[in-house]
C-alpha cells in the first residue's frame, strides 16, 4: 500500500481533486462581488451618489468588455433605473449572490463529503482484502481485535480529511499569500517583516508538532492494544473466573488506562503550548508594525497612509494562516495514523490477487497425485512440526496418518490445507506448489475438518451450505425502484474501487454438490447430516424454532397439511387422548387458564403478559363477564394450596421445581397477602394485591395441580370471554396477537405447536418414555415429521428462517 | 381426581398410613400423575429405576422374565405401591409391571422419595417398619419352607 497519505488520496481522486478545486476558483468570483456590493448599496442609491438631481437615472447591469483586437463589445444595454428603482435592483443581486454562494458552499461541501466517504470505503475494503489475503502465520501475532479497530476507528478521520487534502490548502495559501502579496505592495520592509513571522510560524510550529504527532502515535498504539485486551478479557472469560485472575486483569486494564491518560494529557497540554506560541507569533507581528513602523513614520520616513494600509492587509492574514496550519496538523495527524495502519496492512508474502480470482465454473476433481517433497514445517515458535517429510498420494488412494496429537499428523493436514505454509520443501500437485495453485482449484478440491472449527454467525442453512459459496452464479433480475438502486450501488462500489458482486446472487453451487437447484438439495444433505449423526438435533432445533413466514409461504401450508394428518395417524393409532386439540368454542384443559383466555399467540417483545394484563380492552373484558372476581377467587385458592404446601421448605428445595406460577421467593409475600385478605372481598383489595392474586390463575392447569378449582361452569365462562376478546379487539392487539386458527398457520407459535395445534395431556405417557410432557411432545412430533415429510426438506427450510 | 383424592388414596398405602396429610399433600403435588391403558408397560425388568408409582386406580401384573417368557408372579390393585424396593437400594427393576386395565398412578420420583425420607424422619421410620414388617413376613415364610422341604427330604 501506498505509504503517503497524501499521494494515496492524490492517486485515486486525482480527477475530482482537481474538478473541486476548479469549482471552488469558480465560487471566488460571487463571493468576492458580494463584498463589493454593499458599498455600492451604501454609496449609491442610499447616499445618493450619482442621484443628485430628482428624477435622476442609472444604468443598471451594463454589460460591456473590452475585447482586444475587435474593440468595444456591448453584450447588453442596460436599464435606466431611479434611485429606488436602483435600491431594490442592488438588494436583489445581494441576495441572489446569497443564494449563488449558499449553492456553492452546498455542492462543494456535499462533494468533498461524498469524497471523502467514497475514501473511506476504498482503505476499508482494501484492508480487509488485504486480511483475506494475509499469510496465515500472520495471524498468530495480530489480535482480531485490534485488526478490527484500524479498519473501523482508525481509518475513519481520513475520509473526513480527503475532501479537505488539495483544496483546503489551496484556498487558504491563496488567500494568505494575496494579503502577503498587499502589504509588500504596500510597503516593502514592512512586508518582509510579516514574511519573516510567517516564516518563522513555518518552521517552529512544525518542529514543536513533532512531540505531538509522536504523542499521537503512541495513542494510537495504547488505544488499539487496549482495545486487543478487552477482546481477549471477553474471549478468556471462562479462563479469568477459572482461575480467580479478574483482579489481575482489573490491575492491568488499570495500568493501561493510566498510560492512555498520561500520553493524552501530554498531547493535551502540548497542544496548547503549541497554539500559544502560535498565537504569540501571530499577535506579534502587529507589535512590529506599530513600534518599528510607528518609528518610521515619526522619523518621516514611512507615509502614514501607508503604515494603515499595511496595518489593515495585515488582518486578513493572520485568519488563513491560522486555518492552514490547523490543516497541516490535522494532516499530519492522519498521516500518522494511517502510515500506522499501513504498517500493520503491509506484510510480506501477501496472497496474490490472482490466486482468489473469481471462477464461477465447477472445478475438476484432482487428477493427479499430492507430492510432498522434503517438508519441513514449523510451529510458531520455530520449533519443526515435521521434518524432510516426503510422501505422494495417488488419486483414489485412503490414506490415514496416525499418531498420538501433536506427533506431526496434523500439522501434515495443515500443510495439505495451507493453513501452515512451509519452511522447507513444498507440496505439489502435477509438478505445482499448492500455494500458486488458485484457490478455486485448493479450496474446493481439498478440505480439512480440523478440530477447531468456525462457525460463522448466520443461519444453520448458512453454515451448512457455506462450502458451496464461491462466486455469485445467477443474475438478479431487478426492476423499478430496485434496478435502479442497484445500479446506485454497483457505480458507487465500482467508484471506491470495491468489487461488484452481487450478495443477493445465489451463490450456492448446485452443481458441485451433485443436484440440480435448491429444490433438491435436501437429497445431498440428508446423508451428510445422518452420516454425523446430526438429523435428529436438527429436527428437534427445527420443531422448537419459529419459522419466518414471509420466506417460506409453502412451507407453513404444508404445515396445516401435517397438522390434520397428524390427527387423522393419531386417531388411527388409537392415541388421539394423547394431544388435546386446540378448539375455538372448547376450553383445553391441558393448556393453562391464560391459554385458553388468549387464545392465540403474542409476538413478543411487542406484547407480554404483563402489557396484556394492563391492557383496558383486555381488563373491560374480564369487568363484562365478571371473570375477574373468578379469577380472583381461584388466585386465592391458588396462592393458599400454595403456601400451605411450600411454606415449610427451605427455598432450594428440588420440590420447587414442580411449583410452576410462582417462586420460593414468592412464598413469603402471599403469605402475607393471603392474611391480609382474608376474609375481605375483591373490592378491599389494591390493585396491585388484585394483579398479584389474578396473575396466579393465568398459569393454573387442572390436570397438573389439581387443585380443583375448574367447574364446568367456569370453563364455559372463560371461553365466552375468550370469544368477547376476540370479537371486537381493537387493531392494535390485533396486530401483537394472533389467534389460532386450525386452518392457518400461526407465525409467533413454534413449528412444533403448528404441528401438533393442541397440548400433550400431561397424564399421557407412552410406556416408558414417562417423564413429563416435553418428551413426549418432542418425540412423538418427530416421528410424526420423519413420517410425513420424506423429503424433510421442508424442515431445513424452517431452519434456514431461524437464526 | 383432585389433589385430596389423591391424599386420601395416599393415606390408604400401608406405606405412608402414618405420615401426616399436610406432607402426603406435598408429595402427591410433586409427583406426575399417569395414565395407562390396558396393556401398556409403567416398567420393565433390567430398566434403571427412577420412580415409584402408587396405583390410584385399576390393576397391574407383575411379570417376570423366564427362559420360558414372561411369568405373571403377582397381580397389584389400587392403593398399593410398586418400585419402591428398586429406588431404595439403587438396583435395576427386578420385574416388569403392565397394566392390566386403564390405571392411573401417581409416579413418585426417585429424587423426590428419598429427598422426603430425609427431610420427615418419621416417614423413615414407617417405611423401615413395613420393611421390617415384610422382612420377618419373608423370614417366616422362609424357615417354614425350609422345614417343609427338610421333612420331605426325610
Amino acid at each position: 500500500m501506498e505509504k503517503s497519505l497524501t499521494r494515496y488520496i492524490w492517486s485515486n481522486t486525482r480527477l475530482q481533486q482537481i474538478w473541486i478545486l476548479l469549482v471552488v476558483a469558480v465560487s471566488m468570483i460571487p463571493y468576492f462581488l458580494s463584498f463589493d456590493l454593499p458599498k455600492q448599496i451604501v454609496n449609491g442609491p442610499i447616499q445618493g451618489t450619482g442621484f443628485e438631481t430628482p428624477g435622476a437615472t442609472q444604468t443598471f447591469m451594463r454589460i460591456q468588455y473590452d475585447v482586444p483586437y475587435f474593440g468595444e463589445v456591448l453584450f447588453f444595454d442596460g436599464l435606466e433605473l431611479t434611485r429606488f428603482q436602483m435600491l431594490m435592483a442592488l438588494s436583489l443581486v445581494f441576495l441572489f449572490l446569497v443564494v449563488i454562494n449558499g449553492l456553492f458552499k452546498l455542492y462543494i461541501n456535499t462533494y468533498k463529503g461524498r469524497l471523502g466517504e467514497r475514501m473511506l470505503r476504498r482503505i476499508r475494503f482494501e484492508l480487509i482484502d488485504r486480511v483475506l489475503r494475509f499469510p496465515p502465520a500472520n495471524f498468530k501475532r495480530v489480535k482480531s481485535a485490534e485488526i478490527a479497530t484500524m479498519i473501523k476507528d482508525e481509518v475513519e478521520p481520513m475520509g473526513g480529511f480527503t475532501g479537505d487534502a488539495f483544496v483546503q490548502p489551496a484556498l487558504l495559501g491563496g488567500q494568505a499569500l494575496t494579503a502577503l502579496i498587499f502589504i509588500i505592495m504596500q510597503n516593502f520592509w514592512l512586508g518582509m517583516i510579516a514574511a519573516a513571522i510567517v516564516a518563522v510560524q513555518g518552521v517552529v510550529i512544525p518542529r514543536m508538532r513533532k512531540r505531538l504527532i509522536d504523542l499521537g502515535r503512541q495513542r494510537q498504539l495504547t488505544a488499539r492494544e487496549l482495545s486487543g485486551r478487552v477482546g481477549e478479557i471477553v474471549d478468556g472469560i471462562g479462563t479469568i473466573h477459572g482461575h480467580d485472575t479478574s483482579n489481575y486483569e482489573r490491575a492491568d486494564i488499570a495500568a493501561r488506562l493510566g498510560l492512555i491518560f498520561s500520553i493524552r494529557y501530554d498531547l493535551y497540554q502540548w497542544k496548547f503550548l503549541v497554539k500559544f506560541i502560535n498565537n504569540f507569533l501571530a499577535q506579534v507581528t502587529p507589535f512590529l508594525f506599530y513600534s518599528i513602523g510607528g518609528y518610521l513614520a515619526l522619523q518621516g520616513r514611512l507615509d502614514i497612509g501607508q503604515l494603515v494600509a499595511v496595518i489593515n492587509a495585515y488582518k486578513d492574514l493572520p485568519g488563513p494562516l491560522k486555518e492552514l496550519i490547523d490543516w497541516d496538523q490535522a494532516r499530519q495527524d492522519v498521516q500518522v495514523k494511517y502510515a500506522q495502519v499501513v504498517e500493520q496492512f503491509n506484510v510480506d508474502r501477501l496472497v496474490d490477487p490472482q490466486i482468489q480470482a473469481l471462477v464461477p465454473e465447477p472445478v475438476d476433481p484432482l487428477q493427479h497425485s499430492i507430492n510432498a517433497v522434503n517438508l519441513t514445517l514449523l510451529d510458531d515458535t520455530g520449533a519443526p512440526l515435521i521434518e524432510h517429510v516426503s510422501l505422494e498420494i495417488k488419486p483414489g488412494e485412503t490414506v490415514a496418518i496416525v499418531g498420538t496429537s501433536g506427533s506431526g499428523g496434523e500439522a501434515l493436514a495443515e500443510g495439505f490445507a495451507r493453513l501452515i505454509w512451509p519452511e522447507q520443501g513444498r507440496i505439489t500437485i502435477d509438478g505445482k506448489d499448492i500455494l500458486d495453485l488458485p484457490e478455486s482449484i485448493t479450496g474446493r478440491r481439498i478440505a480439512y475438518a480440523s478440530s477447531d472449527t468456525y462457525f460463522f454467525h448466520g443461519t444453520l442453512r448458512d453454515n451448512l451450505l457455506y462450502s458451496l459459496k464461491h462466486a455469485p452464479l445467477t443474475k438478479v433480475e431487478y426492476e423499478g425502484k430496485s434496478a435502479a438502486q442497484y445500479k446506485w450501488n454497483i457505480n458507487e462500489a465500482r467508484r471506491a474501487g470495491n468489487p461488484e458482486l452481487d450478495l443477493n446472487s445465489d451463490w450456492v453451487d448446485y452443481v458441485s454438490a451433485g443436484v440440480t437447484g435448491p429444490h433438491d438439495l435436501f437429497t445431498v444433505v440428508r446423508p451428510v447430516l445422518d452420516a454425523v449423526l446430526m438429523s435428529q438435533d436438527i429436527l428437534d432445533m427445527a420443531l422448537r424454532s419459529t419459522v419466518n413466514t414471509a420466506a417460506h409461504s409453502g412451507l407453513t401450508d404444508r404445515i396445516v397439511e401435517l397438522r390434520q394428518a397428524l390427527r387423522k395417524r393419531l386417531k388411527k393409532e388409537d392415541l388421539e387422548d394423547l394431544v388435546v386439540p386446540l378448539k375455538l368454542d372448547a376450553y383445553n384443559p391441558q393448556a393453562t387458564v391464560g391459554e385458553n383466555l388468549l387464545f392465540g399467540t403474542m409476538k413478543r417483545p411487542m406484547m407480554t403478559n404483563r402489557k396484556l394484563a394492563a391492557h383496558p380492552y383486555f381488563r373491560s373484558i374480564l369487568r363484562e363477564t365478571d371473570l375477574h372476581l373468578d379469577l380472583y377467587a381461584m388466585g386465592l385458592e391458588i396462592a393458599a394450596n400454595a403456601v400451605e404446601l411450600f411454606q415449610d421448605l427451605p427455598p432450594d428445595h428440588p420440590f420447587f421445581q414442580q411449583l410452576t406460577f410462582m417462586t420460593a421467593d414468592d412464598i413469603p409475600h402471599y403469605q402475607q397477602l393471603l392474611q391480609k385478605l382474608e376474609g375481605r372481598g375483591f373490592d378491599d383489595a389494591s390493585q396491585d394485591e388484585r394483579s398479584s392474586i389474578i396473575r396466579l390463575s393465568f398459569s393454573y392447569v387442572e390436570p397438573r395441580h389439581r387443585f380443583g378449582l375448574l367447574t364446568d361452569e367456569l370453563m364455559a365462562k372463560i371461553v365466552d370471554a375468550r370469544a368477547r376478546f376476540h370479537n371486537n379487539m381493537p387493531d392494535e392487539l390485533k396486530a401483537v396477537i394472533e389467534r389460532y386458527d386450525p386452518e392457518r398457520y400461526t407465525a409467533a407459535a413454534t413449528l412444533m405447536d403448528n404441528v401438533l395445534f393442541g397440548r400433550v395431556g400431561f397424564t399421557q405417557v407412552d410406556g416408558s418414555s414417562v417423564y413429563a410432557s416435553s418428551c413426549a411432545r418432542f418425540s412423538t412430533g418427530c416421528n410424526f415429521m420423519k413420517t410425513f415429510s420424506p423429503s424433510g426438506w421442508i424442515l431445513m427450510s424452517a431452519l434456514a428462517a431461524s437464526a | 381426581m383432585l389433589l385430596k383424592d389423591e391424599v386420601e388414596m395416599l393415606r390408604r398405602v400401608p406405606l405412608f398410613s402414618g405420615v401426616a396429610p399436610a406432607k402426603l399433600k406435598l408429595l402427591a403435588f410433586t409427583s406426575d400423575r399417569v395414565s395407562y391403558k390396558a396393556g401398556q408397560t409403567l416398567f420393565r425388568q433390567g430398566d434403571p429405576a427412577d420412580a415409584a408409582y402408587v396405583i390410584l386406580t385399576g390393576a397391574a401384573d407383575i411379570l417376570s422374565d423366564s427362559p420360558s417368557g414372561e411369568i405373571k408372579v403377582a397381580e397389584i390393585e389400587h392403593d398399593s405401591i410398586v418400585g419402591e424396593i428398586a429406588i431404595l437400594c439403587d438396583v435395576s427393576r427386578t420385574a416388569t409391571v403392565r397394566a392390566n386395565s386403564a390405571l392411573e398412578a401417581l409416579r413418585i420420583s426417585k429424587e423426590h422419595f428419598l429427598k422426603l425420607l430425609s427431610d420427615y424422619p418419621e416417614m423413615t421410620i414407617e417405611i423401615m417398619r413395613v420393611l421390617a414388617d415384610r422382612l420377618s413376613h419373608t423370614t417366616t415364610e422362609l424357615s417354614e419352607a425350609r422345614s417343609k422341604q427338610k421333612q420331605a427330604a426325610k
